[in-house]
């Protein structure tokens, strides 16, 4: 008896939606064994991690300023990934997003009006692209494979981000340690009741709906979308693929230098060497397990979120190393891109093989 | 070759003169629900040249696959020199001394004639002794081959040497042919069948897989013909007419292409004036000098064997590669080698690539977005406004599409990738068609599609050009372009010939243009000055 792919004649419309179920649930699966394996008891340990998050209302907004972030860049990467570019650098481009952006706190610091802060949201923009055009340009002029040069300069831009923190942009009145002056008045985002929610997430949110907009109903998603399946077919339709890397580079850059400046502007309230835990990297996993669609990118985000909260909760209820999220997320991505198999082949059990016996 | 008369074990049944070598009897292939072959039987005498005819589509290749054994049958059995056996690998064809020769060649472009054929076999000791073992068979069997040529420097037919002597080298009983004449020149064709015929004379059987009648007519004893996975006829081709055969297959008469009135010289409206385009890699063919001229209302065919240039012409002429030279391509009287695709489509051109599925259309896209495809800057109807598209126009423009050109499909708008070749291939001329081009290029046209769409396809090609447009096709089935050019050209290493009326081509005269390479070329260009010296006199 052996078990066989078989190919469908269609992608399958059912798997499609519940592929991502079956990844979540396979995971949950597989963190019951991985817990069982350290010694603490499995639903105990599910529950503490994907659960309790949910608990509270507290824990619920929390939930949803971690989202964002994964949000704005996440439906970013899922058209790039979409057009056959892959951008793994989402981080670096956030990362100098921040610093674009925190230039206008840094050094206009007296300057508050809403045009502080719309600078300050257009400068993050600004940064994320530029950052961006440097892998786009560089595959579109030498060929450079484009994954590479984006991830490596996600590290470039963390150290460019550690020096001006320590060095030239360090507060001079901040005893020495290693963060910018603090934000105040319109160089923050306006919060929403008195809790850490803030207005980002509405801005995620419109972003999300316009892509959804975007992908579904114009030329240019139907541009994105024949030159990530058919490259020669989009050459044939008359788009460029050249200009399609740059403006998909361009797009996903740009939104996750927004979710950079909007981060820094939000919760952090200041540069310092750390601003974010891997929503740059989260996002690629978010943007998988959305399908690749702006609107399933936002429940991605959402479940993503859970993670790291879930992280944090395991730190203190089971003593367990905050790189547990991690762990997690690395096997949900596995199990998505597994799962997604079973769009386009079936399984099929086989027992035994009708001539095989004849030798 | 001398295996076929060892002593067998086994006793024949009484009645029956001849242990046939190779017989299946009731196999039946399923892939989940669609069956491929049906309860098909088969039997094939030593040394007997054995067609197997049938449409695309109608389950040879998976039959064949099955006694090469790279598939399994889900019923059945086979029969090797009367033994039951099970077939369930390639490499336990091979041991039983089963050889195919496939239509798409694996062979390593960079290596040398004997590497590509020590790779194949399993036991290499010696690979000078191979060299010297592959220049006596290909002697013997007048298929000349040197062993020390670099695959990427020989022709097709050369290449299709390789594979029939790597074949020859395990002394097979039976050989497979998987359409072998689709690739050759009239010519190499008249070679190979001389090879098979001698090596029938020996005692080797061969299964010779062809939907080209008039060859079978030729060369074969016995034919089983397929049609939908069913065997509907064991015959002997050389007593059957044509026509008949064709009604075998088709389980109908194939309607012939209407002719043509009289033609009238339109305007010009492609025009190619010394067109170079360099190699894009290595093993590429580069375009030298293409000078053509297409007039509206006539039907101009390039006849030529593949890989000789053919889709770089088709993408010069697309503007999917533009040139340097603006005025290489002119389309209406317009200048337009710098101009893309798009561009071109402006003008009022419209254009078919030879590979449906990535090219033509986009696999994993329903019909109505494949339409979008290539009319997205040019027609109303396509279904977009103001960079918004538009679904339902969409869907109704490939509702129209289907229906005018009897796209048959399970389901009304599917996903490209669904189709049978020849239904997207319906669909994707169609589309063309549809948009009532002054000027139309098809590279390919009825490239692995059923009989019944390749005459739909060439009646609507034939008519379009009589209602006042230019047709180019560009071609290697000669048998198509006879039935519907006004003129044949020949491409040959990226060398156009001059177009001669098709009423004083001949097939020799072809053959002798598409082995251009042998001198042919030079000749071709000679002709040429020949006749600009002779427009100056005048």
């Amino acid at each position: 008896m052996r078990i066989e792919l078989e190919k469908r004649a269609e992608r399958s419309a059912v798997m499609a939606w519940a592929s991502p179920l079956v990844a979540v649930a396979a995971t949950f699966v597989t963190g019951a064994i991985i817990f069982a394996a350290i010694g603490i008891p499995p639903l105990k340990g599910l529950y503490v991690f994907f659960f309790e998050p949910l608990s509270s209302l507290w824990s619920l907004e929390e939930l949803v300023v971690k989202a964002t972030p994964l949000i704005l860049i996440g439906v970013g990467l899922s058209v790039a990934y979409r057009a056959n570019v892959w951008n793994i650098g989402a981080e670096g481009q956030l990362t100098a997003g921040a610093l674009a952006g925190a230039f206008v706190p840094i050094f206009y610091n007296s300057w508050q009006s809403p045009a502080t802060l719309v600078a300050m949201l257009a400068l993050g923009v600004l940064g994320g692209m530029v950052w961006a055009l440097i892998p786009a340009l560089l595959k579109i002029r030498t060929g450079a494979n484009e994954i590479l040069v984006s991830l490596m300069l996600v590290y470039v831009s963390q150290l460019l981000l550690d020096w001006l923190v320590r060095g030239p942009w360090r507060d001079p009145h901040g005893y020495n340690f290693p963060k910018s002056v603090s934000f105040e008045g319109w160089q923050t985002i306006p919060t929403i009741g008195d809790g850490r929610l803030n207005l980002g997430i509405v801005v995620a949110l419109a972003v999300a709906v316009g892509l959804a907009v975007l992908m579904r109903h114009t030329l240019k998603g139907f541009e994105v979308r024949v030159l990530g399946e058919a490259p020669r077919a989009g050459r044939f339709a008359g788009f460029s693929s050249d200009r399609m890397t740059l403006f998909v580079f361009l797009l996903s850059g740009g939104l996750a230098g927004l979710a950079g400046i909007v981060e820094v502007a939000s919760t952090v309230g200041q540069l310092q060497p750390n601003i974010s835990p891997g929503y740059g990297f989260t996002a690629i996993i978010v943007a998988f397990l959305g399908r690749l669609d702006p609107i399933g990118v936002v429940v991605a985000a959402l479940m993503l979120a859970v993670s790291y909260l879930g992280g944090e909760a395991a730190q203190v209820a089971l003593g367990i190393s905050d790189k547990a999220a991690r762990v997690f997320q690395g096997v949900l991505l596995f199990w998505v891109l597994a799962c997604d198999t079973l769009i386009l082949y079936r399984l099929r059990i086989v027992r035994g093989a009708p001539a095989a016996e004849g030798v | 070759m001398t295996a076929a008369t060892a002593p067998t074990e086994t006793v024949p049944p009484a009645g029956e003169a001849i242990v046939p070598l190779v017989e299946a009897r009731g196999i039946v292939k399923r892939f989940g629900t669609f069956t491929a072959n049906d309860h098909v039987d088969l039997a094939i005498a030593p040394g007997e040249i054995h067609a197997l005819l049938g449409e695309n589509g109608a389950g040879k290749s998976t039959l064949v696959k099955m006694i090469y054994g790279s598939l399994q049958p889900t019923e059945g059995r086979f029969f090797w020199k009367g033994e039951p056996v099970g077939i369930t690998d390639p490499n336990t064809a091979r041991r039983l001394g089963i050889g195919m020769v496939f239509q798409h060649f694996s062979l390593f472009e960079a290596l040398t004639v004997t590497e590509n054929i020590a790779l194949a076999l399993s036991d290499v000791a010696d690979i000078n002794a191979l060299a010297n073992r592959i220049a006596t068979v290909s002697r013997d069997y007048g298929l000349p081959l040197e062993p020390r040529a670099t695959v990427a420097d020989l022709s097709v037919g050369e290449r299709q040497r390789i594979e029939i002597v790597r074949c020859l080298l395990q002394e097979p009983e039976l050989l497979i042919m998987d359409e072998p004449t689709a690739v050759l020149t009239p010519q190499e064709a008249d070679q190979l069948f001389v090879t098979l015929e001698r090596l029938a004379g020996e005692g080797c059987a061969v299964l010779y897989i062809s939907h080209r009648l008039e060859e079978v007519k030729r060369l074969c004893h016995a034919a089983t013909i397929l049609r939908h996975g069913k065997v509907v006829g064991h015959v002997d081709p050389r007593v059957e007419t044509a026509a008949g055969l064709a009604r075998l297959m088709v389980g109908a008469d194939v309607h012939a292409v209407r002719p043509r009135h009289a033609r009238t010289a339109g305007p010009t409206r492609l025009h190619l004036d010394r067109l170079d385009l360099p190699a894009s890699g290595p093993f590429a063919v580069a375009l030298d000098r293409v000078t053509l001229e297409l007039r509206a209302g006539e039907v101009l065919a390039i006849a030529g064997v593949a890989g000789n240039g053919q889709s770089e012409l088709f993408d010069a002429i697309s503007g999917e590669r533009t040139v340097s030279r603006a005025d290489a391509v002119r389309i209406d009287g317009r200048d337009c080698g710098r101009i893309g695709v798009t561009g071109r489509r402006e003008l009022g051109a419209a254009f078919v690539p030879e590979e449906r599925l990535g090219h033509g259309a986009v696999p994993a896209f329903r019909l109505s977005e494949n339409v979008i495809l290539t009319r997205h800057a040019t027609c109303e109807d396509a279904g977009l406004r103001a960079g918004f598209i538009d679904a339902r126009r969409a869907g109704s423009t490939a509702a129209r599409v289907s229906e005018a050109f009897d796209v048959r499909k399970g389901r009304p708008d599917p996903e490209a990738r669904s189709l049978s070749g020849g239904n997207l291939q319906k669909f994707v001329v169609g589309r063309e068609l549809d948009r009532r081009p002054t000027l139309l290029v098809v590279n390919q046209p009825t490239w692995g599609v059923d009989a019944g769409a390749a005459a739909l396809i060439r009646q609507a090609l034939v008519d379009l050009a009589a209602d006042g447009s230019a047709v180019l096709v560009i071609s290697q089935d000669l048998d198509e372009i006879f039935e519907i050019a006004d003129r044949i050209a020949v491409i040959s290493r990226g060398r156009l010939s001059p177009a001669y009326d098709a009423h004083v081509m001949t097939l020799e005269k072809i053959g002798l243009l598409m082995g251009g390479a042998h001198g042919g070329s030079d000749r071709i260009d000679d002709a040429e000055k020949l006749r600009e010296a002779d427009g100056h006199a005048h």
